[in-house]
């Protein structure tokens, strides 16, 4: 039950995301529903490895491994996911802005290099 | 219990449709970073602390910032007269 | 009007898509063979209390690596394309004297909880990541209480370097002197629980939180840039 609730939030966080991403013409709002899709595949992820009534994955002591922990794996993949996420965003937000000096604007209907 | 987790997952999605659907660009920069902060307590009932963490520290802090600044560049441009918009 | 349609369509057939596959999931009541593996054996194998830890740090250890090389990469274009571009705009106003008084007052004090949160990776909650983000935004507080401060890169840039080539001689040893690279049972294991246990897990740790804290740093200073007045050059 609690992974459902949490799968989907995540998946409408992944819908919100996308269709800001889809329907926005400003670069940063675009940016801003990239971030929001990143923290919505990141819910998926966790709640995927949720287990029904277990603990976090820190054992108190070793007289204790039979108690159930939730998977650590996606854990940890989703703690360096995250910190790339932070990479990517500045990463993206400093072509936001190289283009705002390049071109003056940040609407993406005033870049048409490509359109044919 | 669950009560609680449902209350966190209605806040989250609800910061991000307001962060999607606001007019200004600094409420929605702002409400992305409280969705971010949502989110990490939702990462606590899912029993994940080091992700919660993560996310209150990088997710919704240094992001949100980072945002701001970029923001700040392009406003400060603009109001430079550099730009013609 | 017909491209926001479009939009909608689609994302009307992923949220479909998406929702029947959560119609069918069943949430697990046992971990899958890996995961119970890492759970049940780690105790023994490397002594570190927190498991997640583990898994960053010495079973996908080499994920690790590859993700701050990410990041160096990332910060150091964001670093580029800034340095290209520099802002010449007027002064900041400075921040007020209590946010001034606050940041000096509370910058060593963050950088001390940054430094805890990393050196406990292995006991508790947190870690390098985390630790080097609140190192990260410690600067990012004195760059918001005195935003005219010129603060060089070259700092942040040495202890990048010496700390990621210090992580990669650490995994050589655990190439010579243990299983594999970044093996962390170069050093005993110690007692269960105490602070200076689980080998080489806290070493590694600190020097990851140095490089994330350094690379968050400059990705941050990047992007505040620099107000000195200076040369104009436009293009």
């Amino acid at each position: 039950m609690t992974s459902t609730i949490a799968m989907t939030t995540g998946i409408l966080l992944v819908l919100i995301g996308l269709f800001a991403i889809l329907t926005q013409k400003d670069l940063i709002r675009i940016i801003v529903g990239f971030s929001i899709f990143d923290i919505g595949v990141h819910v998926i992820m966790i709640s995927i490895g949720y287990i029904s009534d277990a603990t976090a994955p820190i054992i108190e002591n070793l007289s204790q491994l039979g108690q159930s922990y939730v998977d650590p794996v996606p854990q940890a993949l989703v703690l360096t996911a995250i910190v790339i996420g932070l990479g990517i965003s500045a990463f993206m937000l400093t072509f936001a802005v190289f283009m705002f000096k390049k071109r003056g604007s940040l609407d993406i209907n005033s870049f048409r290099d490509l359109k044919w | 219990m669950e009560i609680f987790l449902i209350i966190f997952a209605v806040l989250t999605v609800a910061s991000a449709l307001i962060a999607v659907a606001t007019t200004k660009k600094a409420v929605s920069i702002l409400a992305a970073g409280v969705m971010g902060l949502f989110a990490s307590i939702v990462f606590i009932f899912l029993a994940a602390p080091d992700v919660a963490m993560t996310e209150a520290a990088i997710g919704s802090g240094l992001t949100t910032f980072i945002f701001f600044f970029a923001l700040n560049r392009v406003k400060s441009d603009r109001a430079q007269g550099g730009a013609d918009d | 009007m017909i491209k926001k349609a479009l939009a909608v369509l689609l994302l009307a057939q992923l949220c479909t898509i998406l929702f029947s596959f959560l119609s069918v999931y069943q949430e697990p009541t046992s971990l899958n063979a890996v995961s119970s593996h890492y759970i049940h054996n780690e105790p023994k194998e490397l002594g570190a209390a927190n498991a997640v830890t583990a898994v960053v740090v010495t079973y996908r250890g080499l994920d690790t690596l590859g993700e701050v090389t990410i990041l160096f990469a990332a910060s150091v274009v964001v670093g580029l394309l800034m340095f290209l571009h520099k802002n010449e705009s007027a002064p900041r106003r400075d921040g007020s004297e209590l946010l001034k008084t606050g940041a000096s007052l509370l910058f060593p004090l963050i950088l001390l909880f940054g430094a805890y949160v990393f050196i406990n990776g292995h006991l508790s909650p947190g870690g390098g990541f985390q630790g080097g983000a609140i190192i990260a935004s410690a600067l990012m507080l004195t760059i918001l209480a005195n935003p005219n401060r010129h603060v060089g890169h070259g700092f942040f840039w040495a202890i990048e370097s010496i700390s990621g080539f210090v992580f990669v001689l650490l995994g050589i040893a655990g190439l010579v002197l243990a299983g594999g690279f970044l093996d962390s049972r170069v050093l005993p294991p110690g007692t269960f629980g105490h602070v200076a246990s689980a080998g080489l897990i806290p070493v590694i740790y600190i020097f990851v939180g140095l490089k994330v804290g350094a690379e968050l740093s400059s990705v941050v200073l990047s992007l505040h840039g620099k107000s000195e007045g200076g040369v104009q050059h436009h293009d």
